[in-house]
């Protein structure tokens, strides 16, 4: 078997050459080349396995206990922290270039255009995309106590998956693009993610076949919905015919209104299941693990997921108000993004019920301190969403930065904190620490992001809403109040606070990088030698 | 499809089709005798030896 999948990366190596050398155009000239060496690097890396494990043959792990695959979470570990640095650099990178446009240096490569969706892209599936993947892994090992199944198959997906963000990233800043938000990776490279994904859903889904508990826990509910909608999602929305099979370009499936309510049915789902239902798994097993509490109410848990995922599939439309797009359909999607205040603050509610009796916690565990924050966050932006889905408010807050706003709300303060939350609870299990590095320093980071968040979310409210009072203003006459380089202007000061709130964010984050590496590498620091949170699930030796 | 047929389809069947989806999942998730299993369901992460 090992021999096929070495022939198969042999083959695949060809192919990138081959592409590469007929290439249309110089994107799939790169591209064709780094698939190449992608494709040797993983044959090396077989073969060199191969080789390994002939001479020294598995001894299992010595009886007792199941051998969970803990490597391949830490492989996850290192690549979102990784992840996560690059791509809120990038964003602090954009959000300086919006105040100082000099800092496009008129280059094609480094322009804001390009380095948007490079921002977009690596944060949420780079870094979010390796949080999910790294934690469903996890938690479905340890909630079915069964070892995570598949040899090959977990580290292709995780190579496969960092191929695809390099394939992404490299493409946009060559302008590469199908200019699909949140969707630019053109045609092959979708095709990739598609293979990786489907392997995904397959070693996922054999987990959970294998399981030892009767009943599959609810985190794992919300990884699998997560998994096959973004499948599906993905598919559908980058159905596209390539205008030649050694070029980049390809046409969508779709024109006019019907592409962009694909587009968008996509788009809003993918902040949906992506971005929601994903990371609310790691909700349900992180805060009752750390908190050392089971969730609030199970039963609300089901009603949770089952009102999520039935009602956010329709939500789209609401992207698209005032536009071609039917008007009955806009008000179908806002309809549906009003209703999803309930599963929302259902969900958020049973998250912070867990603490109830526990929360002396949020004074003494600055973990917990991040999980309760997300919490709170994801409460704040998904009130703040639907909000912005009704007509009268959207024709206000529409292409306003308003929406920048809100989207970093959701992103920095739910989606990042409850990550950052993950990556402490995990670094001291994965690497058998008796306890973090420092507290202190968790400490430092989580006010140092807050009082970044803040200043990001407050400078883009401001800023939103003047630039929406601004574009809608009329003079006696009639005529619009101010040309729009006016509003530009107008926004400059904002533009200024809001990059300094992401700068914050990235020290934040760097902190937190460093808090980490010293964890893994076994270290205390010594002032806080007898005061950290310890590491309920230490039981080996330091 | 006309709009006048698509929103009456809406506004009848896609109403009882979502209601009746929510009232099976209220019904699951509340019914007295799943408690015991839910209590254990919630357990379930504290179980790891």
């Amino acid at each position: 078997m090992n021999l096929f999948w070495i022939a198969l990366t042999i083959i695949a190596a060809l192919l990138g050459i081959l592409l590469s050398a007929r290439a249309a155009d110089p994107g799939m000239m790169i591209h064709g080349m780094l698939f190449s060496i992608a494709a040797v690097i993983s044959a090396f890396a077989l073969i060199s396995r191969h080789y390994r494990l002939a001479q020294a043959p598995s001894l299992g792990n010595g009886g007792g206990g199941i051998d969970y695959n803990i490597d391949i979470v830490k492989a996850g570990v290192i690549a979102s922290s990784f992840w996560g640095v690059v791509g809120f650099l990038v964003g602090l990178v954009i959000a300086l270039q919006l105040a100082f446009p000099v800092l496009n240096f008129d280059l094609p490569w480094t322009n804001f255009g390009r380095l948007r969706p490079l921002h977009t892209s690596a944060v949420i599936f780079a870094f979010g995309g390796n949080i999910l993947i790294m934690t469903s892994f996890h938690v479905v090992q340890r909630t079915c106590r069964a070892r995570l199944a598949g040899d090959l198959a977990p580290w292709f997906v995780f190579w496969g998956y960092q191929l695809f963000i390099v394939l992404a990233a490299t493409g946009y800043v060559l302008g590469i693009t199908q200019s699909k938000e949140y969707a630019e990776p053109e045609w092959y490279v979708d095709i990739w993610l598609t293979i990786v994904w489907v392997v995904y859903l397959l070693v996922f889904l054999a987990t959970l076949w294998k399981r030892q508990e009767k009943h599959i826990y609810v985190a794992n509910w919300f990884f699998l919905a997560f998994i096959v909608t973004v499948a599906m999602l993905h598919i559908v929305n980058n159905l596209s015919v390539p205008v030649s099979l050694t070029g980049v370009k390809s046409y969508s499936l779709f024109a006019g209104v019907q592409s962009a309510l694909t587009q968008w049915w996509y788009g809003h789902n993918a902040v949906g299941f992506f971005l929601t239902a994903g990371f609310l798994g790691i909700m349900y097993y992180f805060i009752p693990k750390r908190v050392n509490r089971p969730v609030y109410s199970y039963r609300l848990s089901i009603i949770h997921f089952w009102s999520l995922i039935f009602l956010y599939i329709w939500a789209g439309p609401h992207h698209l108000h005032y536009t071609a797009l039917p008007d009955w359909a806009q008000t179908l999607g806002m309809t549906f993004s009003i209703m999803l205040w309930m599963p929302s603050w259902g969900g958020m509610i049973n998250g912070l019920m867990t603490l109830s009796g526990a929360w002396d916690k949020l004074r003494t565990d600055p973990v917990v301190r991040f999980l309760v924050a997300s919490v709170a966050f994801y409460g704040m932006s998904t009130f703040e969403g639907p909000l912005m889905s009704i007509k009268a408010v959207n024709a206000l807050s529409h292409y306003t930065d308003w929406t920048i706003g809100h989207v970093h709300s959701g992103a920095l303060g739910w989606v990042a904190y409850i990550s950052f939350g993950a990556l402490y609870f995990l670094v001291p299990v994965l690497w058998k620490r008796k306890s973090l590095y420092s507290d202190a320093l968790v400490n430092l980071h989580f006010w140092v992001s807050t009082v970044g968040i803040l200043l990001y979310i407050t400078a883009m409210w401001v800023s939103g809403i003047l630039q929406g009072l601004m574009w809608r203003a009329y003079d006696s006459f009639g005529f619009l109040e101010y040309s729009f380089s006016e509003t530009v202007e107008a926004m400059h000061p904002f533009y200024i606070i809001r990059a300094i709130g992401g700068l914050l964010f990235v020290l934040g984050s760097l902190i937190m990088v460093y808090n980490l590496w010293r964890t893994a590498r076994g270290d205390i620091r010594e002032k806080e030698a007898g005061s950290l949170v310890p590491n309920a699930e230490f039981a080996g030796a330091r | 499809m006309d709009y006048q047929s698509a929103s009456q389809f809406a506004q009848s069947y896609g109403l009882l089709y979502l209601f009746g989806l929510f009232i099976i999942v209220l019904a699951y998730a509340l019914w007295p005798r799943n408690k015991e299993k839910f209590d254990k369901a919630a357990q379930i992460p504290f179980e790891e030896e």
